[in-house]
């Protein structure tokens, strides 16, 4: 193995049964923490501690673009003077939290645009792969490229943002053999090379569906962000599993045929989530430390004490301290491949057996929240979107049973970022919590208001068809399961959602007796830092 | 062969009244409206000729039909002729216009030909409404007799006067009060009535002269900004005469009650009343009189149904303010008798005395009145009035069966100064909170304040209009009417009964009076919740109904809680080093007070010194900040519900207008939420504004001039359209619009939204929204200019 692919595994990840003797668990509770113990008997899933990160990531992205995989030339190869060159590059809402600068894609970046440079490239254009999610700010792209691209490329207006409803920018490419759309960025796709830079914070991402989403258009994306699909992508954290991946694929395969020339960068990075004032949260509370039991109390009650807006400000000014562990380049299937085995090397925790009860403890933070409020739907979104959907093989919880998640849930909204989701919350979750109903009956009209589209274009808004998209990646869950508690939710907002209201992990225990009986069994799934469970 | 009657030695009623043209005043008023069916039910041969004011639609034919024959006293004689009903009302009534408050009874020729050749005229005109103003009274109740009297005086054998006037006319006196005129009992007061109508007249000029004094006037002005700010002056000028006309309304009701209380009559009514037959009887000349005094006239025994009622009359708001539980307390005597006489029975006394045909000798004088044969006490009616509320409450707006208070029968006196006291207070609290700069929900405790002094005032005015009622200690003796009584055949006393001894007044009130006026009411007799959320509701689905076609819209508090010192105030320190950012937020703090004041007297003024300071500002950097101001400040303040109510305007195909104070390059935008924008504008010269406004911004009354300009110009019509705007500036917008929606509004414009029932919204900055607590825009690292942008 070479310098460019490490991706050595600290220790690995644990089942823990609770006895007597285990202290209480941590459970995150939004911009908070909540310490429960939990029946004995319980099972809790701690994920594998950080990979071994890369000693020399410059040198570890110069081998990958010259050594790559598949069927692609070293990235010098392809290029030369004249020719038309796109960088494409994932958004903020990976990583999370986001990365202590230097970000790895400014690192990618400066790499590609050097050998652009040595090769007398002078077209190069920079493109933010938004799909449907909102424009970056300007403080966002300086942290994510770094000020020197900044600066070298906003004021010529060759750092862009895809822009999924700017139809004289956009290109229709064909369908697949299934009928789907494909309508892709017209820059990306007509230029003679582009290069997309990936990180791989989740075995979701990447692959084809850096391109075929990123940088495609609503008649596009429609084929697989959809109430089917999702309900039969188990999970869409499982590539192998996910029609969501099958549709990317099809849609991916049309656009290399249709003659897209692209080079896949992909990173990983090392599952180190939280500084070291945070300590406690990357380690496992029997082996806290008297600093961790400090540093914990001691951000537990400035938390529970400042008032929520400050503790929000508090937790979102987090970076993490990732650190690369993996850089794959060339040819997007095979990179993805390799890419997605170093993932999850990194991330998987064998389970044996489902349980009648998964609870979980929700962040103040998920992809779609980034500087900004995790409102009611992102809160159902993380939990039985990404959390619930975190396994291989089949669900940590048994077909019927319940999901007891910890999260405030407040009645919040950012006006700015998520303004349909405002509406969603008001007109669509007022009528019908079932995902297929409000597809049909609602999301074309938030897909298509024009004052939606204008937001999205010009401001900083998610897309009107967004909060759709968040509740569909629940369909999976809500289909799968008995009931969803929340513990500690603001009780209208719970309700609002279709769930269940619980002030205390007990009382939720005791609510989630009357679907799955007296004595269930029951898994914790200890997250974040981010794990997949593959449940046997 | 059918059986014949025996032949009594008197013919009935309608035998009398058979073949006779009987003309009717105050067809339109309760007693007339009872009087015309009975004639047309009861009396088959005669033909019934109602005077009646024609109305501002058609002429008295028409008004007739409308208010008379429509009203639900005719259900019976409808019911019973089926088909025939219109015919029969076309051949037997003959409406004539005229109008008793206009010398000569505003008749034409042949009008007062068929009132000079009427049988019987009987006239029963009046204001029954006991605080009307003086001269009102004195020409109606007054004057409006002795003018009828005198039209039938200019035909060649005048026909028979029956004269309804009022028991009260006796005063407020202990003792026994006769059937006899005025001058021939006891207590007769000397007022002389021709003074007292000269006085009135005169009364009425000189209040007229004083309200139009400078300082008066000038007090008119100052109200009327109050209660509506800059409302703009053609508004303000049309509610400063408002006030005026308010006042000396307000003088003479007080002239009147003051001169009947001195005289010794409860209140002008009795008052002009009295004056009324005392007239008639010196002016008469050769017309046959008699008088028909009933006393307080009350929902119908029987006929033509029980608990028929027209309007809301004397008692009936005190029972339903008292069943809502606002009358704490009311002064009376309980032992005293409060003197009800049911409608028709006084409907039927006075076709007797028709029937009786004119009196040989003088005038004769008929008391209808229930006191002296079967009296109802003061007591007992309140009993009987909380035994039936507490086993069939109303309820209030939370669905809250409302539990009657039990009153301790106090004097006036005291009764009247709680009131006062409390009046006052809330009026001041009032005034302290309408100075406030609160808005929205906050706004609504004013609301709430000025709903409690209503109560208080009305409250007020009961006690002090019909307190003496309920004090009165005179019993009307009834012989003349019992003798009449007494020469009735058995037919009429079943067909035409008017002895009160008949009348059970446990029952009556119980089952026939309370249950009616409840109806009449339309309180709420069940506990639903639905009244207030139901009321917005549908204030809601009016203004989205699809034949609305235009919606305009104010910005500032209306869409955005900003306005246009935040919006400078941003784009002002965005460029800025940071002392200088310190700095200048600083400065507009310390101005913030005496703008605000400015604001407050005049929206133009305000803006076009505010705006001054723009001047040589670079326009190309203000047009591209403006796209950042809005993504940074302005959507964080902005409702979401009211964004989203622009929008479903459009989606129903509705036009939308914004209206607005702000600049052009700042709305930028939101322009595509409209589709037309009316805002302010400043002048660029070498790529720099002057700071001076290109046009007069549209502020005030220039707002109902756009939208009805808008309107014209793209064929609308103004009645369909909606307009939302959450200050009293904004007045003149509203008004013109059919579908003003109050938002967010101020106290003021609360206020006048509550009181003309305006739809009423209540849009809040999303929850969650962070806006900057200083309006700063953000600082810019690197020194790098434009974002990295989608095409815009």
């Amino acid at each position: 193995m070479t310098a460019g692919r490490s991706g050595t595994v600290g220790r690995p990840g644990l089942v823990l049964e609770v006895d007597r003797s285990t202290p209480p668990t941590m459970f995150w509770h939004g911009d908070g923490f909540r310490m429960e113990r939990l029946p004995v008997g319980s099972r809790v899933v701690y994920p594998p501690e950080p990979a071994v990160p890369l000693s020399d990531p410059t040198a570890a992205i110069r081998e990958a673009l010259e050594n790559p995989l598949g069927d692609s030339k070293p990235l010098s190869a392809l290029l030369r003077a004249g020719m038309r060159l796109t960088i494409a590059f994932d958004d903020v809402s990976l990583p999370l939290p986001p990365m202590q600068a230097p970000d790895v894609r400014q690192q990618v970046i400066e790499a590609v645009l050097d050998e652009a440079a040595r090769a007398g490239v002078d077209d190069v254009v920079l493109v933010a792969a938004l799909a449907l999610h909102r424009r970056l700010t300007e403080a966002e792209l300086r942290h994510v490229l770094g000020d020197r691209i900044y600066d070298a490329f906003a004021p010529t207006g060759r750092l862009t943002q895809h822009d999924a409803e700017d139809h004289d920018n956009l290109i229709h490419l064909g369908q697949t053999d299934r009928g789907e759309d494909v309508e892709l960025n017209k820059r990306a796709a007509t230029s003679d090379l582009l290069v997309y830079v990936n990180i791989n914070l989740v075995s979701m991402d990447g692959g084809h569906k850096s391109v075929a989403t990123g940088l495609a258009s609503y008649r596009s994306l429609r084929h697989h962000h959809n109430t089917h699909t999702m309900v039969h992508s188990r999970s869409f954290m499982d590539p192998a599993s996910s029609e969501l991946h099958s549709s990317n694929w099809r849609m991916g395969r049309l656009i290399r045929d249709a003659g897209v020339k692209i080079f896949q960068i992909e990173t990983t990075l090392d599952g180190r989530s939280f500084p070291d004032a945070y300590g406690f949260l990357n380690r496992r509370e029997w082996e806290w430390k008297a600093r961790d039991r400090a540093t914990f109390l001691g951000a537990k009650t400035a938390l529970d004490r400042l008032p929520p807006r400050l503790a929000q400000t508090m937790m979102q000014r987090t970076r993490s301290p990732y650190r690369l562990t993996s850089v794959q380049a060339g040819e997007v299937e095979a990179v993805h491949d390799r890419t997605i085995d170093v993932v999850l090397n990194q991330q998987r925790v064998v389970v044996e057996g489902q349980a009648d009860i998964l609870t979980m403890g929700l962040t103040y933070l998920g992809p779609y929240n980034v500087n900004s409020i995790m409102n009611p739907v992102l809160v159902a979104c993380l939990g039985l979107g990404y959390f619930f959907n975190s396994y291989i093989g089949k669900p940590l919880v048994r077909q019927g049973g319940v999901v007891i998640m910890s999260h405030p849930t407040p009645w919040a909204f950012d006006p700015v970022h998520h303004p349909s989701y405002i509406d969603f919350f008001e007109r669509v979750l007022t009528e019908t919590t079932d995902p297929a109903e409000m597809e049909a009956k609602f999301e074309e009209s938030f897909a298509t208001d024009p004052w939606y589209i204008h937001l999205y274009r010009t401001g900083n808004a998610y897309h009107g068809v967004h909060p759709f998209y968040m509740w569909y990646w629940t369909a999976h869950a809500l289909d799968h399961l008995g009931a969803v508690i929340v513990v500690g939710g603001e009780r209208r907002a719970v309700r609002r959602l279709g769930f269940r209201s619980a002030s205390t992990m007990q009382d939720a225990l005791e609510i989630a007796s009357d679907v799955v009986g007296r004595d269930p069994t029951l898994t914790h799934l200890h997250t974040p830092p981010l794990l997949m469970a593959d449940v046997r | 062969m059918p059986e014949v009657p025996a032949i009594s030695e008197a013919p009935t009623i309608p035998e009398s009244l058979s073949g006779k043209r009987i003309a009717v005043t105050g067809a339109t008023g309760f007693v007339g409206t009872a009087l015309v069916e009975r004639l047309l039910r009861s009396v088959p041969g005669c033909e019934v000729i109602p005077v009646v004011r024609p109305g501002r639609r058609g002429g008295a034919e028409a008004r007739f039909a409308r208010d008379v024959v429509r009203n639900d006293c005719f259900d019976r004689l409808r019911d019973q002729l089926g088909d025939r009903f219109d015919d029969e009302v076309a051949r037997r009534v003959h409406p004539v216009a005229g109008d008793v408050t206009v010398d000569g009874v505003g008749l034409d020729q042949q009008a007062r030909e068929a009132l000079a050749s009427a049988d019987v005229v009987v006239h029963s005109a009046a204001t029954v409404s006991f605080d009307a103003p003086l001269d009102a009274a004195v020409e109606v109740n007054l004057l409006g007799p002795l003018r009828v009297a005198r039209a039938m005086a200019g035909g060649s054998s005048p026909g028979h006067l029956v004269a309804v006037s009022t028991a009260y006319v006796a005063g407020s006196r202990r003792g026994t009060a006769p059937e006899a005129s005025l001058e021939d009992t006891p207590f007769a007061s000397e007022a002389d009535w021709r003074a007292e109508v000269a006085s009135a007249h005169r009364l009425r000029g000189d209040t007229e002269a004083e309200s139009r004094r400078p300082k008066m006037l000038d007090r008119f002005r100052r109200e009327a900004a109050s209660e509506l700010g800059a409302a703009g002056t053609p508004l303000l000028a049309a509610r400063a005469e408002r006030q005026r006309g308010e006042w000396v309304r307000n003088e003479l009701v007080e002239a009147g009650r003051a001169r009947a209380r001195m005289l010794g009559w409860p209140d002008a009514y009795a008052f002009t009343k009295a004056m009324a037959e005392r007239a008639l009887v010196a002016e008469r000349g050769e017309v046959p009189l008699s008088i028909v005094r009933p006393s307080i006239i009350e929902s119908a025994l029987a006929e033509p149904k029980p608990g028929w009622i027209r309007g809301f009359r004397m008692a009936e708001p005190v029972i339903i303010s008292y069943a809502r539980g606002l009358l704490r307390e009311f002064p009376g005597l309980p032992e005293g008798i409060i003197d009800v006489i049911p409608v028709d029975m006084v409907v039927a006394a006075v076709l007797a005395v028709a029937a009786a045909g004119p009196p040989a000798d003088g005038p004769d004088f008929y008391q209808v009145a229930s006191g002296s044969r079967n009296p109802l006490r003061y007591g007992q009616l309140v009993d009987l009035v909380q035994g039936w509320f507490t086993e069939h409450p109303i309820y209030d707006s939370h669905g809250q069966p409302i539990v009657v208070p039990e009153w301790s029968f106090p004097g006036r006196g005291r009764v009247q100064r709680q009131l006062t006291r409390a009046t006052k207070v809330l009026k001041g609290t009032e005034r302290a909170l309408s100075a406030l700069p609160v808005r929205g929900r906050r706004a609504e405790v004013a609301g709430k304040l000025e709903e409690r002094r209503g109560q208080a005032e009305r409250a007020l005015s009961y006690v002090e209009l019909y307190g003496s009622y309920a004090e009165c200690e005179t019993v009307f003796q009834v012989q003349h009417l019992t003798s009449l009584w007494e020469t009735l055949s058995e037919d009429d006393r079943r067909l035409f009964c008017f002895d009160p001894s008949v009348i059970d007044w446990s029952r009556y009130v119980r089952e026939v009076h309370l249950p009616s006026i409840v109806t009449h009411a339309r309180v709420r007799t069940a506990p639903s919740r639905k009244g207030r959320s139901q009321r917005s509701e549908r204030g809601r689905s009016a203004v989205l109904a699809p034949e609305r076609h235009l919606a305009a819209f104010d910005l500032e508090n209306t869409l955005i809680s900003s306005n246009v010192v935040d919006s400078y105030a941003w784009l002002a320190t965005r460029h800025l080093p940071d002392l200088a950012r310190a700095k200048l937020a600083a400065r507009l703090m310390v101005e913030a007070p005496s703008l605000l004041a400015l604001d407050r007297r005049d929206r133009g003024d305000f803006l076009r010194f505010f705006y001054r300071r723009y001047e040589g500002a670079p326009v190309s950097r203000l047009r591209e900040d403006a796209w950042e101001l809005f993504n940074t400040l302005l959507m964080t303040k902005a409702f979401p519900s009211g964004l989203a109510r622009v929008r479903e305007h459009r989606r129903l195909g509705h036009r939308t207008l914004l209206i607005t104070g702000a600049l052009d390059l700042v709305i930028e935008p939101i322009r595509p939420l409209f589709d037309e924008v009316v805002c302010a504008k400043l002048g660029e010269r070498n790529g720099r504004l002057t700071g001076e406004m290109v046009a007069v911004p549209p502020t005030g009354e220039a707002r109902a001039l756009v939208i009805a300009e808008y309107a014209a110009r793209h064929g609308l019509d103004l009645g369909q359209a909606v307009a939302y705007a959450d200050s009293t500036s904004d007045l003149p917008m509203l008004e013109a619009v059919g579908y003003p929606v109050a938002v967010n509004p101020e106290t003021k414009l609360a206020a006048v939204a509550r009181k003309r029932g305006w739809h009423l919204e209540h849009w809040n900055r999303a929850p969650g929204a962070r806006p900057t607590l200083l309006p700063m825009g953000p600082r810019i690292r690197g020194g790098a200019r434009p974002m990295a942008g989608r095409g815009r």
